[in-house]
């Protein structure tokens, strides 16, 4: 095992590796840019090292200058967490050539997967399935026909050199393909010089689920779950759970295997997650996989009982799996809320500053993974995700109503956070009936936010605590005689000669 | 005996708010209306009141710029006079005739002033855009009038709270 091990990341996810490196009696190094030195994950460290500026690029993005950290520590191992080099297959190398482990797949895993054609000609190798169509251009409109004819209608028609909605249309019946052809070739040439145009069959209102795997480094791999993910806005996944309300046992073992040869098709080491686009009707196809561990890994983590941060560091240390597949029991339910610094009201534009207030849930079902703490000021230069607020429970009911009461225990003050979103999906019937697709979130948001007959109690209840506050305030000011001694509160007063009675009783008592 | 008199807006409507001490309790007349309660300041900025044995936990949020209240899950944004004592919330601007300042709502950096000195602008209209978290934000005029003094370069990093322009 490992006696010291660096942590190439911030925020929440790095605080939750520092913790699993405690639990285990590892030593933890964190890095740090200009602005995270008073950041939560540089005091809850072992030993923390300035690693350059504010921009990623030259600081948590940097490899020589966390290398040379490495080696000037002595951590063995780096853990990338997610996001930053977590991916970056250079830096997995750079890692090996440099002596130290990096826990993840390997360089050459990571690059199968992030090569799309790559991945897709290995993967289709092991009967991995694909979303049906042709992954190469069409030659002709009879060709176009047939292949639509066999996968069935609606279909896509894509630019093979696309991007961007450009060059695609969507075919509802047969004849309307061949002028949404036409259109597409023209389109396509028009916006990328190339006019090759392929076909693909059009889910319609698509779900987002993922698979987790754990492999470790002597050809055991096995399967953990599914998380369904298809809450989103502008493609950013924002509440994920697991079990997904569509996928039933035969499903998920359908799905878990598939993952697995997923992942032992590209000689996969250590956690990993293949993701899946699926129909309602619980088709599904392969998307891509995410080569590291994932934001939402606590959902999995609840209903299996497993540490995958534990499990990540033991199988980089060389060990085996410690269980078998049929081992692996899932139990209950379990949602995560990721918690941003980002305005609701104002277009979700990102809200950086200062943490004036804190106020964090707690009680049966709840789990807080976070990076901030009162009196922290947000810094304006990365992602911002704070926290993320994780409910579980026996069944999916009791999951939501544990998160919406955990929910509005939960107070962020001073910046603004988008925890009134999750009271809204949580309480909305369709989210609760459990009938979602990737769009679901942008249509609710849509729809202007249900305005409730205006609170005239409740705004009265501001009014007097506008007042309130002020009267109770323990003043410093000078000047205002009547005020300083109004201090005294209702409460405070009737306290104090409460422990002077009891201290009276008490030294009767002794004496 | 203490006696408070304020006044309050909250979500843009005034109220009259007279708080007095009575028995360890407070008697509150809000526009006329007398109401009693109990109040504990449990922290800083987090208040539990009890009236008629309801009971209400509210919290205060204070930015450079603002203050809100949240009942519950329902926010509102309150400002208070104290005419007796001249107790002003505290960071807010000059009063609605004379300046008002542009406080920057969040620290970041300036990319782009969009009006010179001396220039006439409406209320709302932008006056200098503002970059966090690589997303911009047009921070607008608080009130019609000319732009006196603009005080942040472009390319300049400003904190939430600092002023970045006067319009009188």
């Amino acid at each position: 095992m490992f006696r010291k091990i660096l942590i190439a990341n911030r925020g929440e996810i790095a605080v939750r590796v520092i913790r699993a490196c405690r639990e285990l009696g590892i030593t933890s190094v964190a890095v740090y840019s200009d602005v995270d030195r008073a950041s939560l994950h540089v005091r809850k460290a072992d030993e923390a090292y300035h690693i350059g500026p504010a921009a990623a690029s030259e600081s948590y993005l940097n490899i020589p200058k966390i290398l040379d950290v490495a080696r000037r520590s002595g951590a063995e191992a780096i853990h990338p967490g997610y996001g930053f080099l977590s991916e970056n297959a250079k830096f997995a190398q750079a890692c090996v050539d440099a002596g130290i482990k990096f826990v993840g797949p390997t360089a050459a895993s990571m690059e199968m997967m992030g090569s799309k054609t790559r991945a897709r000609q290995h993967m289709e190798k092991a009967g991995v399935p694909f979303v049906p169509g042709t992954s190469r251009g069409l030659q002709s409109f009879a060709e176009a026909e047939q292949v639509a004819a066999r996968i069935g209608y609606p279909v896509m028609l894509k630019a093979a050199a696309g991007g961007g909605g450009k060059g695609m249309r969507l075919v509802g019946s047969p004849d309307e393909l061949e002028s949404a052809l036409q259109a597409a070739r023209s389109e396509a040439q028009r916006s990328f010089g190339d006019s090759e145009v392929y076909v693909e069959k059009y889910i319609v209102n698509p779900r987002h689920i993922e698979m987790q795997i754990l492999a470790d480094e002597h050809g055991n791999c096995v399967w953990l779950g599914e998380r369904e993910c298809s809450i989103q806005r502008r493609h950013q996944k924002v509440l994920e759970e697991s079990p997904s309300p569509l996928v039933d046992p035969e499903m998920r073992r359908r799905m878990g295997e598939i993952a697995v040869r997923v992942a032992k098709a590209a000689n996969y080491t250590n956690a990993g997650t293949v993701e899946f686009l699926s129909d309602q009707e619980k088709n599904f196809y392969f998307l891509e996989m995410n080569t590291r561990l994932q934001v939402e890994h606590p959902v999995t983590e609840l209903i299996t009982g497993l540490d995958l941060v534990h499990l990540q560091i033991r199988l980089a240390a060389g060990e085996k799996l410690p269980f078998t597949q049929d081992e692996v029991h899932l139990r209950g339910h379990a949602m995560e809320c990721r918690i941003y610094a980002e305005d609701p009201d104002n277009n979700y534009f990102p809200s950086p500053g200062k943490i004036t207030l804190l106020l964090a849930p707690s009680g049966p079902g709840i789990r807080r993974d976070s990076g901030m703490y009162e009196g922290w000021t947000v810094p304006i230069d990365y992602d911002p995700l704070l926290a993320k607020l994780i409910g579980y429970g026996t069944d999916r009911q009791q999951t939501i109503g544990r998160l919406i009461r955990a929910l509005n225990e939960y107070f962020v003050g001073g910046i603004k956070t988008n925890i009134s979103l999750f009271r809204r999906i949580l309480n909305d019937r369709e989210f609760q009936a459990g009938k979602m697709d990737t769009g679901y979130l942008d249509r609710l948001l849509a729809l202007a936010a249900e305005a409730g007959p205006p609170q005239d109690k409740s705004a009265n209840i501001a009014a007097i605590a506008a007042g309130l506050f002020i009267a109770l305030e323990p003043t410093t000011t000078t000047g205002n005689g009547s005020l300083s001694n109004g201090v005294g509160s209702a409460g405070r007063g009737e306290a104090a000669s409460g422990w002077k009675r009891m201290a009276r009783a008490e030294g009767l008592r002794s004496g | 005996m203490l006696f408070m008199t304020y006044e309050v807006t909250i979500n843009g409507r005034s109220h009259r708010l007279e708080l007095e001490r009575a028995d360890g309790l407070w008697q509150c007349r809000l526009d006329g209306r007398e109401v009693r309660l109990d109040a504990v300041l449990a922290r800083r900025d987090v208040l539990s009141v009890l009236i008629d044995g309801k009971a209400y936990e509210i919290k205060r949020e204070q930015t450079a710029t603002d203050m809100h209240l949240w009942v519950g899950g329902e926010r509102f944004a309150a400002e208070l006079r104290d005419p007796k004592s001249l107790r002003g919330r505290k960071g807010g601007s000059a009063d609605e005739h004379g300046a008002k300042k542009l406080l920057a709502p969040m620290p970041g950096k300036v990319v782009r002033v969009l009006v010179p000195e001396q220039t006439e602008v409406e209320a709302g209209q932008g006056i200098i855009v503002v970059e966090a978290m690589k997303m911009q934000n047009e921070l607008k005029s608080p009130k019609k009038g000319v732009v006196q003094k603009v005080l942040a370069a472009e390319g300049a990093a400003v904190n939430a709270g600092d002023v970045l322009a006067i319009v009188e």
